[in-house]
């Protein structure tokens, strides 16, 4: 975590910078089918992060050696754009994006079936266009939309959210300065249904205490996050149906 | 969008649309020299100092720029620095990869840096900080995020509507901040044959039939700016002259209607 | 309860009394069904399937697809049917007698086939023939794709839909199981074929998407031109 700020980061009436309590989320909007050329695609902005997903296949996994014979092999790619961030990335991956990358492909890979397509691969490009603190988690929750759009078997969505201790307070899905400055961030991800934990990674100093009440302030969360998915997906098909009865 | 189109292009489809243009018409009812529906949205990035998503039919681009101080070329020790960077993402299109820039995206990249370059769009002389120390560099991104061909002209949209947006931060620097000095707006314009006809702004599917590309850039005085001919095959002298004339009246239209 | 058309995401409980949930459903450890895809419900006497509203063809014996070929090997061709998986021709099964090595005489790289998908083992390694009956190599005509899981509603039923299409804008159509579709006629009347069935494509969920066909393509009539054939 960050170093300690001279920014105070929760006012006397516990609201924090931006105005939130300290179990509110930041504004969030997804779109669906955004990309023409992708089997499914999603686009989610989340606070400031703006972040695109586009899920092709199942197709057959190439290079031939990384065939399972058995199951599909879900492989994500988180990106960030050269102008996503204040100071400019150069283009390609680093060992951010691959750790990302790799905990991503494997909270997905847990609600795909995977098994119903031996020797494919399901891949997922995240892109990151505007960060602004929580990205993996956004990036992640975009993608269970996008391949559920994508008309991908799954037993689940999956649903992120991060948690964190900002001047020693709990407070749900930290912003930039408070992810810059606080000291704890816990960046976790469910199958809603089961409520079991597919994503959890955490840095800082959390008392067994403060991480009960960190996830379950995130397991609340999921349940809006999980709903605006939904809507997502539902809404260009409900007002086509809605908009074609009353002809 | 068929996963089929992503590979060869069909007999089939060579075909039809061989037996279009016949009629005068494309494969999706364009006329020769019609662009496909253009839609540009400045500032789409808006944290970033400068930048623009552009739609160009199903090919879409998100172009950013920032503004940093470094060091000026030791050759040029009174100008900013101007660098252009294409990404062509695996979202893209199902047979991009990702890695370190190939030769078509070089390729892409240089030929809309040189028709922002030649034609002076950016006033580089005057993003000097220090002389021979210290000057603004303008890097210029872009993400392709949708392939449906005509790269070339959709990121240069992106990139002339990300720079006319684009604030220099001076007041990181002890002065103010400025938007970007901006003289004029070169348009690309990218053209390719297919048997004996020109087309402008070619999807995927024309590029796939054509024999040969060529891209003008032109500016408000009706002057070239930069030039690419790409592809093996070849253009007669009148067929230049013809790119010329077209690039040049659709540039125009393209400024009028996008960048008043 | 769910009922037919109405939507379900993957992970929720679909139920209706008097069916066996089928395809689209997983059985959850309580003995309860979930739906694994993002689509509609149909609820038939006996069963309760979950139809996605997009997704990838997966190849089954006995369907007809369109394929195009990508590759020519020694004694088979290689065909991207619109799938995570391509398939292969062998020379025995084509109604030619086919020289190994001869191969690109019959069928090129780029060339459309209707065929039919013979076999398909446990790893989704698949084999089609063109020995039957309007199985062929596809010549002229123009070639447009949808959904898989939307095929059913272009066909309608007992072809009342592609038939519908087919007679209104004078052209000849063959729907591949696949999600390719070939149409040929005059270039008008194959744009206009081609918007009817972007037209089911997007409304593909609705009711009364037969009678708005009809409509829509009453309007059309204009632009269609005499068959050119």
């Amino acid at each position: 975590m960050g170093t300690a700020s001279d920014i105070k980061l929760i006012n006397e009436d516990g609201l924090r910078l931006d105005g939130r309590s300290a179990d509110e989320l930041r504004p969030m909007k997804i779109e669906t089918d955004v990309l023409a050329r992708a089997d499914g695609s999603a686009y989610i902005e989340w606070g400031g992060n703006k972040i695109l997903v586009a899920v092709y296949g199942p197709r057959e996994a190439f290079p031939k050696h990384t065939q399972d014979i058995d199951k599909a092999v879900v492989k994500a790619r988180y990106n960030m754009a050269a102008f996503s961030v204040d100071e400019r990335k150069r283009p390609g991956p680093d060992r951010r994006s691959m750790e990302i990358s790799k905990v991503i492909s494997e909270a997905l890979s847990s609600a795909v079936m995977v098994n119903q397509f031996p020797r494919a691969e399901i891949d997922v490009y995240i892109e990151v266009l505007q960060a602004d603190a929580g990205t993996r988690i956004a990036g992640l929750t975009a993608s269970s939309v996008a391949l559920a759009a994508a008309g991908i078997p799954m037993k689940d969505m999956v649903v992120g959210c991060t948690a964190g201790k900002v001047e020693g307070q709990v407070v749900l899905d930290l912003s930039k300065e408070e992810d810059n400055f606080g000291q704890a961030d816990l960046p976790m991800a469910v199958l809603p249904k089961s409520g079991n934990v597919v994503l959890l990674q955490m840095d800082g100093d959390l008392s067994v205490e403060e991480f009960e009440k960190a996830s379950s302030m995130i397991l609340e969360a999921t349940k809006k996050i999980h709903k605006i998915q939904r809507d997502a997906l539902a809404g260009k098909y409900k007002a086509i149906a809605l908009e074609r009865s009353g002809e | 969008m068929p996963r089929d189109e992503a590979g060869i292009l069909s007999e089939i489809k060579r075909d039809f649309i061989l037996r279009r243009l016949k009629e005068g018409k494309r494969g999706d009812g364009r006329k020769p020299d019609e662009y496909r529906e253009i839609s540009i949205t400045p500032n789409y990035v808006p944290r970033s100092p400068g930048s623009a998503m552009v739609c160009l039919g199903k090919t879409k681009v998100v172009a950013g720029i920032k503004v940093e101080a470094g060091e000026p070329f030791p050759d040029t020790p009174n100008q900013g620095v101007l660098t252009t960077n294409v990404e062509l993402l695996p979202m893209a299109f199902p047979t991009f990869e990702a890695g370190p820039p190939n030769d078509t995206s070089i390729e892409i990249a240089r030929v809309v840096d040189r028709g922002i370059r030649e034609s002076k769009m950016i006033d580089i002389e005057s993003l000097v900080i220090e002389p021979a120390k210290k000057v603004w560099i303008v890097f210029v991104d872009i993400d392709v995020i949708d392939f449906d061909g005509n790269l070339i002209d959709a990121c240069t949209l992106g990139v002339l509507a990300a720079l006319k947006s684009t604030i220099v931060p001076g007041s990181k620097e002890g002065g103010k901040d400025f938007p970007l000095p901006i003289r004029n707006t070169p348009v690309a314009v990218t053209m390719v044959k297919i048997g004996d006809t020109l087309v402008a702004d070619p999807d995927l599917e024309e590029e796939q039939l054509s024999s040969a590309r060529i891209t003008v850039s032109t500016t408000e005085d009706g002057h070239i700016r930069a030039m690419q001919k790409g592809d093996v095959g070849e253009f007669s002298m009148e067929e230049i002259r013809k790119a010329i004339n077209m690039s040049s009246n659709l540039g125009k239209a393209i400024r009028e209607k996008y960048f008043k | 309860m769910v009922k037919t058309r109405e939507i379900v995401f993957p992970g929720d409980i679909v139920q209706a009394e008097g069916t066996k949930p089928r395809n689209g459903t997983y059985r959850n450890s309580d003995g309860t069904y979930s739906s694994c895809y993002f689509g509609t419900v149909q609820v038939s006497e006996q069963f309760l399937d979950v139809v996605p509203f997009s997704g990838i063809y997966m190849p089954r014996r006995g369907d007809k697809v369109i394929g195009k070929i990508i590759d020519v090997g020694p004694s088979m061709w290689v065909i991207d049917i619109n799938s995570a998986y391509n398939t292969l021709l062998h020379i025995n099964d084509t109604p030619w007698r086919v020289n190994p090595g001869d191969l690109k005489r019959f069928l090129g790289v780029g060339d459309y086939v209707y065929a039919k998908i013979m076999s398909v083992n446990e790893i989704r390694e698949s084999w089609v023939t063109l020995k039957d009956v309007g199985l062929r190599k596809m010549e002229g005509g123009h070639i447009t794709s949808i959904a898989a899981p939307k095929i059913p509603r272009i066909i309608g039923k007992g072809g009342s839909m592609v038939n519908m299409i087919k007679d209104a804008t004078s052209t000849r159509i063959v729907v591949g199981q696949n999600g390719l579709i070939w149409i040929d006629g005059a270039p008008e009347n194959v744009m206009v074929a081609i918007s009817a069935i972007r037209m089911v494509e997007e409304e593909a969920h609705t009711t009364g998407l037969t009678d708005r066909m009809q409509k829509y393509l009453e309007e059309k009539k204009g632009e269609i031109v005499g068959n050119s054939e």
